[in-house]
């Protein structure tokens, strides 16, 4: 199993830089939540800025796929935001839940966790939880079904429009 | 009489839902020139509409009305509102269904002496035999135009077909081919050949897979006596002081209450539906709903064990590419105590996209085992199980206690828990799908768990008693004489074949039937 270290926040910008752009602290700055190399942003309108990082976070630990970059779970989090902006119940299950995943962290909170075995541990703690069930739950549709996504896992989408796979490789395979 | 038909016309024979059951009655009633009117609780979804994406597709076309689960099934835990994956659209769930149409086997109609008394099993003989479906079946599989039969030749195999069939020949497997599929291999029925496309479960853009939408009904259409409402949601049976059904209640696409005049009644809307109707009809005069002298209706919920398996091979296997389900082991679908279970199971190709393939996979899984199975999707091939579970009188379709729906109408709470012969055939058939694929060469493999029920079963079960039943050998309910059943609920028991080729059958076969009652005025 593989994990990656990240660094702690308040590293120097030299380091930042060195570390690229998977896996690494995301920046917070008035109410947005900006990757390190400034390639996306995302405006926090209802949820804490540090809120949405920390939700981007637990979102990659729910569904770790290394080579996907950050931008793509934080789309997949974002409809937290907008529904805490008319559902209150809903923002206060988010940012306490949130919270509690701080809590349980210790000192840097959930993202000052290097090891993502130990973000894992507390996860595995809390995963009976309405909070863990709510984000996974909705996970599973707003993370896999984004069609950007699906050329990494190999899967070509939309079919009829290019006439099926009948001359497009249905049934191309080799090495039986 | 021609259609459309006025509400107060009492000589027509009203059926409640238009896929394989209904949709097929109708068009054989109307082609006898009987006047019918079929009442679809959904809207009417033509072909060029469907949608070639996973999630879009099922908002588009499946039932989502408010259900809820009970029982010891895995489907309650993780779907706890989705006991069934089916369709609410014209063309019922032959719009989603995946295209294989094979016969029951004999002793598959004579469950309970074959297998014997199974405990906590209520196994029951069908009130028919096979020699008597044969005739129908051939004239059901002409119709749906079933390759391998008639002349038809067999799909190609696609990628997953050929993983399925080089396991199954190092096995030993002897019966492995592409299938008796209701999908056009070429051109038939003015309807063209499949293009391979891969979204079987969304709708064929094509026309190519069989569906009452784009065949029986507008065939029935054309007829002058076939009148189909879409957006009719039908919410209560009437009958009258002497027991006969008279009228059926339904909330129009306004949501208004509309009453429709019958001669017969057929109900035909999918095994949770079916009963959930019966039941609600209940009165004074029959205080248990409709037909349940017997206490059956709702009684003896089937649904195949399924349950998949998928495999992680070294190679791409892109295995969603063609058809999805045209490849089959039928070795295993014998009745061999042996193996420790009585009964047996298809296996059958299988594919999901990666978008269901996350849902479905691993219900409710998570984390690094979860998503090196996913970063594998396109080395993938998969398979499905269709066993024959034990029908067990504790699973039923009941009334919700509280819940109701928007017409006030109590909502289905479904529910199942297996039987211990289902866990064992679902154990053997794991184990069995893994076999196939380690044997070419699969690093991982994966039993998944059985998805919302795609076949559902039993609720209006056929029987030769009353007392152990509630339709006869013809599908009419033993209590009143102008109400049939014509879904899959009538199935007494549930075979280890997919259903669908069976339900056409019987629906053929039920026209017949209740033509000739009408010739003769008994009905």
């Amino acid at each position: 199993m593989t994990t990656i270290y990240e660094q702690r926040p308040g590293l120097s910008r030299r380091e930042l830089l060195k570390r690229g752009t998977i896996g690494a602290a995301l920046i917070i700055t008035g109410k947005a939540v900006i990757s390190p190399d400034r390639a996306w942003g995302m405006e926090a309108a209802a949820l804490k800025p540090e809120t949405m990082a920390t939700l981007i976070r637990l979102a990659r630990d729910i569904y770790p796929h290394d080579s996907i970059p950050d931008r793509f779970y934080a789309i997949a989090v974002k409809g937290h935001d907008t529904r805490a902006a008319d559902d209150a119940a809903h923002k206060e299950l988010i940012e306490a839940g949130i919270a509690d995943l701080d809590a349980r962290a210790g000192d840097g909170g959930y993202r000052g966790l290097g090891w993502e075995d130990d973000r894992v541990t507390i996860l595995r703690d809390i995963e009976a939880t309405p909070f863990f069930q709510a984000v996974r739950g909705d996970l599973v549709v707003s993370f896999y079904n984004q069609k950007e996504l699906w050329p990494h896992f190999g899967y070509e989408g939309e079919s009829y429009s290019k006439g099926g796979y009948i001359a497009r490789g249905f049934d191309d395979i080799e090495w039986l | 009489m021609a259609a459309p038909y006025d509400l107060n016309d009492d000589s027509v024979v009203v059926i409640i839902g238009s896929g394989a059951g209904g949709g097929t009655l109708g068009n054989e009633l109307a082609q006898k020139g009987i006047d019918v009117v079929v009442l679809e609780a959904g809207g009417r979804i033509e072909y060029e509409e469907f949608i070639n994406d996973e999630w879009d597709s099922f908002a588009q076309l499946a039932w989502l009305d408010h259900r809820t689960t009970g029982g010891g099934w895995r489907v309650s835990k993780d779907f706890p509102n989705l006991p069934a994956w089916i369709v609410k659209a014209v063309g019922g769930t032959t719009t989603h269904w995946a295209g294989a149409s094979l016969r029951f086997q004999e002793h598959e109609f004579k469950a309970l002496t074959t297998y014997g008394k199974v405990e906590g099993a209520n196994l029951l003989d069908w009130p028919l035999t096979l020699a008597e479906m044969e005739p129908y079946y051939s004239k059901a599989e002409d119709k749906m135009g079933v390759t391998r039969t008639h002349g038809i030749e067999g799909l190609p195999g696609n990628n997953n077909f050929k993983i399925l069939k080089a396991g199954a020949d190092k096995l030993g497997y002897k019966e492995c081919h592409t299938g008796r599929m209701a999908i056009n291999s070429a051109e038939r029925d003015d309807r063209m050949g499949c293009q391979q496309t891969g979204f079987c479960f969304q709708g064929c853009k094509w026309g190519a897979k069989w569906s009452t939408l784009y065949t029986e009904i507008p065939k029935g259409e054309a007829t002058g006596k076939l009148e189909v409402r879409p957006n009719s949601h039908v919410i209560r049976i009437e009958h009258d002081a002497g027991g006969k059904v008279t009228n059926v209640v339904y909330a129009d696409k306004d949501g208004n209450l509309q009453s429709q005049k019958a001669r017969i009644v057929c109900v035909a809307g999918n095994s949770i539906e079916s009963p959930r109707l019966l039941l609600n009809s209940a009165s004074t005069m029959f205080p248990d709903g409709l037909a349940n002298s017997s206490g059956q209706v709702g009684r003896n919920y089937m649904r195949h064990t399924t349950g998949s398996v998928y495999a992680v091979f070294e190679k791409p296997v892109h295995f969603y590419r063609g058809t999805t389900m045209a490849g089959i082991v039928q070795d295993e679908a014998k009745h061999d105590p042996s193996r420790g279970f009585v009964g047996g199971y298809e296996l059958e190709t299988l594919a999901l996209g990666v978008p269901f393939m996350a849902a479905f996979l691993d219900p409710g899984g998570w984390g690094r085992s979860f998503t090196s199975a996913m970063d594998n999707y396109a080395n993938m091939a998969g398979l499905w199980i269709v066993g024959e579970d034990m029908p067990q009188e504790q699973n039923a379709v009941k009334l919700h206690a509280e819940l109701k729906d928007k017409y006030g109408m109590p909502i289905p709470d479904v529910w199942f828990t297996d039987h211990e012969n289902d866990i064992a055939m679902r154990n053997h058939a794991y184990k069995q799908g893994q076999a196939i694929y380690e044997a070419v060469g699969a690093t991982r493999s994966f039993p998944t768990p059985p998805y919302p029920s795609t076949h559902n079963l039993g609720t209006n079960r056929m029987s030769e008693k009353a007392s152990d039943g509630v339709v006869n050998k013809w599908g009419q309910t033993h209590d009143i004489q102008n109400l049939f059943v014509s879904d899959g609920s009538q199935f007494t028991t549930g075979a280890s074949e997919n259903p669908t080729l069976t339900i056409v059958t019987l629906a053929i076969r039920q026209a017949d039937y209740i033509a000739r009652e009408m010739a003769a005025g008994t009905i």
